[in-house]
């Protein structure tokens, strides 16, 4: 299946609609890049950002900037911070990049130096300037090693920062499903493929033309200004059935990590798109949605493609869950994350940049809060906030007790909570 | 012991904490007696779905051996109960145009709208268990329960259609073929309970019927002598058990005889900060608050009906249910649970007493046995409705309507 091949994106009008560039930054977005350019046919805006000028050359998209040659000689940048360093230093060239777009898309893969390094930058950068910024990064494999995971860990944290929302994509995933006899190549464009529709399907869900409209506003609503983990999963099915089959693909969705991610979503927009859609089909869809996420939340948009023929296609986005009771991030102003935060010198002789909008100040975190994000992030799907250390004790046997009951069937689930799990404990009530 | 003119109705529930074999005998009269009981600890239904086939089966066999020999007869088929979190319940409409000049309902037509109204479309994997037919709409003239004679030129009927996953359905009705019985009807478990539960009265002024299982909860909402709505809830008093056991930091079996000795669905000013000393091989180890024992149960408890009272009320029928709640299933066995289901629903709850019991009726009056005695009740009418059509098919024609009331079109 390849659903850009056979039905183009909107394609440009002169009324002006929100206008959506992807970027792609070091090697990993690069790639990612050249695969959907490759898939997409030149419909969309597509750049490049790298410090390697080789790979620039090589690259076919129109768009390529190359930043650090004074520092580097194009020879790419060896570590984040160095081309962190760099990005900061040529910051006028990352707002020409963002300049006119209402919606960027950063992809990257985190891990490397220019991906880590550049990416939570340019999303600064792009922010200010008005737009709206997603990023769409890959984290590394298990077995690229500690190194790069724990850079990769770091970029996560800058770009939760710097960006409106952060889609991640963990390559392992996607390794789960191709295998582990797959080669490396094929890997590595099969993660491309799933970066590639969920793109995609963000730049249908943007542009917004529906019989239900759903669109660029709606996309700011939910993911504005939240520094949120989000969620992100498209799927696709034709024929009988299609509405579950799509259902289950956006489950299986390596962007989503399972419904448990879903269920904890706070904000979800949900875009039904099909060459002709029944009412029937779309009730069952929002059926399907309910039993997944709380369907309070959801929002749904529809729209007819005859391009699309008998297939159904389901792009759904969103933001988890964030804990009310998560403490207010106050940081010291030694914090590392300050570098990001500032303003280049440069941006006081700078014009004032069109459709400013008011952006809080990013917050900052102590290193404990750090350690305790990330160490929620990884066990995300079961997470409840635990405020005090007699808690943290309490919440150790919930898996096992779980299970021993109801190991072997499916889930109870209600408005996306799991009923399996005692009421107490998710209604958070104390036992004296 | 019984004439041949008894007719043996045996009902098998395959509940999550047992398998309940109940046996009756419907005289040539038309009187229900209940001659057995088999009943066996069920180990292999979690959620009241199958999850280990050989403990099952051995359970069902067990059951069914314990019945056979109560009731001095040998047990060929059965109307088998299910239930599971993939049975559902809605509400559908068929259409029919009455063709002129005539335009007089005859039975044709009453069968013709009836087809029309169980074309559901539903999913390929989708399995229909029951349709009930609920009332006749003509020409946007509701609430008919027997249009035949009336004129008019478009017939709606409205149904009430309850489905399951094929697959699932599959693998009790499959348990029960392999031990040699055959199954005459598979019955939803909220169904039954309902039938075994509710007077004619109570169905004709509207009742919600929660039967709250040990994995399942099935509920069925009558009103005005149809069946209105049904659902079930995949939460039952293992989830209870369950929560004790997390909470208070207990066995399984354990909390399950504390939730059975100390259980309470509300929270009294009294209990707060009693403790129970817990006995742990005669001698007292350790306490246990009561208080939280309360608290978790009530919470389960209370959220378990919140759900239901959600889902009854998005149908808009919560204000017609003049007879109010009926609690039965081993759930209704909790102190306080009347005064809960009350809060919740801001009607009326009752605790079930099996109506019109011939035969060992005391010793079976009990709120865990009204599935069993359902399924047998649901066999009885369906017997009635073959006997009424063979002798006196002709006046069953002129009453068909109301007869079909029940059966499948």
């Amino acid at each position: 299946m390849n659903p850009a091949e056979s039905h183009p994106l909107p394609e440009e009008t002169s009324a002006p609609g929100p206008r959506v560039k992807i970027v792609g930054v070091g090697t990993a977005g690069l790639r990612a890049v050249e695969h959907l350019a490759a898939r997409a046919a030149g419909a969309l805006p597509l750049a490049v950002v790298h410090t390697d000028a080789r790979l620039l050359q090589q690259c076919a998209v129109a768009e390529r900037v190359l930043l650090g040659e004074a520092l580097t000689r194009g020879w790419r940048a060896g570590d984040p911070d160095v081309a962190r360093a760099v990005a900061e230093g040529e910051t006028e060239r990352l707002q020409a990049l963002a300049a006119g777009a209402d919606l960027l898309l950063v992809v990257a893969g985190l891990g490397g130096s220019t991906g880590s390094g550049v990416t939570p930058v340019l999303a600064r950068v792009a922010r200010d300037q008005g737009c709206l910024v997603l990023g769409v990064v890959t984290t590394p494999l298990e077995l690229e090693g500690r190194h790069r995971a724990r850079q990769a860990e770091e970029a996560l944290r800058r770009c939760h920062t710097a960006a409106d929302a952060v889609v991640v994509l963990p390559n392992q995933r996607v390794i789960r499903l191709v295998g582990e006899d797959c080669l490396l190549q094929e890997a590595f464009d099969r993660v491309n493929d799933v970066l590639a529709e969920g793109l995609l399907g963000l730049t249908r869900l943007a542009a917004g033309r529906g019989i239900v409209s759903v669109g660029f506003a709606e996309l700011c609503e939910t993911l504005r200004g939240r520094h949120s983990e989000s969620v992100l999963a498209t799927g696709e099915a034709a024929g009988e059935g299609r509405v579950r089959e799509a259902w289950k693909r956006v489950l299986a969705c390596p962007f989503l990590g399972g419904a448990e991610t879903l269920a904890q979503a706070q904000n979800v927009l949900l875009w039904v798109e099909a060459g002709s859609l029944p009412l029937k089909e779309l009730s069952h869809v929002m059926e399907e949605a309910a039993r997944h996420c709380d369907d309070r939340n959801i929002l749904m948009g529809a729209a007819t493609d005859p391009a699309l023929g008998d297939r159904l296609r389901l792009v759904l986005v969103g933001a988890v869950h964030s804990h009310a009771d998560a403490p207010a991030w106050t940081p010291p102003p030694e914090d590392p994350e300050t570098e990001i935060v500032e303003r280049p010198a440069s941006s006081a002789e700078r014009e004032p940049p069109r459709a400013r909008r008011f952006v809080p100040p990013p917050p900052k975190l102590t290193p404990e809060e750090t350690a305790r994000l990330f160490a929620e992030n990884k066990r995300k799907g079961k997470q409840r906030k635990t405020a005090s250390p007699r808690n943290v004790q309490f919440m150790l046997p919930l898996e096992v007790v779980r299970k021993e009951r109801f190991e072997k069937c499916d889930p109870t689930r209600y408005r996306g909570e799991d009923l399996d799990v005692p009421t107490f404990v998710r209604r958070g009530v104390r036992l004296n | 012991m019984f004439k041949p003119s008894h007719h043996i109705i045996v009902g098998l529930e395959l509940g999550t904490s047992k398998i309940c074999v109940v046996v009756g005998a419907l005289s040539h009269e038309g009187v229900l007696n209940i001659i057995a009981v088999g009943q066996h600890k069920s180990r292999g239904v979690r959620k009241g779905e199958i999850v280990d086939h050989d403990l099952a089966s051995e359970d069902v066999r067990e059951a069914l051996r314990q019945a056979e020999e109560m009731a001095e007869l040998r047990i060929r088929s059965v109307y088998l109960g299910v239930t599971g979190a993939h049975i559902k319940g809605f509400t559908n409409r068929g259409r029919h145009h009455l063709p002129p000049p005539e335009r007089q309902v005859t039975e044709a037509d009453i069968e013709d709208v009836g087809h029309n109204a169980c074309a559901l479309g539903l999913p390929a994997e989708r399995e229909v268990l029951h349709v009930f037919r609920q009332h006749y709409v003509l020409d946007g003239r509701g609430g008919i329960l027997n249009p035949i004679g009336l004129t008019g030129e478009v017939l709606e009927l409205d149904v009430h259609v309850i489905h399951g996953h094929s697959e699932r359905l599959k693998t009790p009705i499959n348990l029960v073929r392999q031990a040699q019985i055959d199954i005459e009807e598979v019955v939803f478990n909220g169904i039954g309970s309902s039938l075994a539960v509710l007077t004619p009265q109570q169905k004709d002024l509207g009742a919600l019927v929660i039967d709250l299982g040990a994995g399942a909860t099935e509920y069925v909402v009558y009103a005005g002598r149809v069946v209105r709505h049904s659902g079930v809830l995949a939460v039952g008093g293992d989830h209870v058990t369950n929560d004790l056991a997390y909470g208070l930091r207990l066995s399984q079996s354990h909390a399950e005889q504390l939730k059975v000795e100390h259980g309470a669905a509300l929270m009294a000013p009294e209990v707060r900060g009693r403790t129970l000393a817990l006995q742990a091989n005669g001698l007292e180890s350790d306490t246990v608050s009561l208080e939280n024992l309360h608290r978790i149960m009530s919470l389960r408890l209370r959220e378990t009906l919140d759900i239901i009272a959600e889902d009854v009320d998005r149908t808009g029928l919560l204000s017609f249910l003049r007879a109010g709640v009926v609690l039965c299933g081993g759930g209704a066995r909790i102190p306080g649970i009347c005064q809960l289901a009350q809060e919740v629903f801001g009607l009326p709850a009752t605790v079930a007493t099996c109506r019109d019991l011939g035969g060992q009726a005391a010793s079976l009056d009990q709120p865990e046995f009204a599935t069993g005695i359902g399924l047998v009740r649901f066999g009885a009418t369906r017997v009635g409705q073959r006997r009424s059509a063979g002798l006196m098919a002709r006046l069953a024609s002129k009453v068909g309507g109301l007869l079909n009331k029940t059966a499948k079109p």
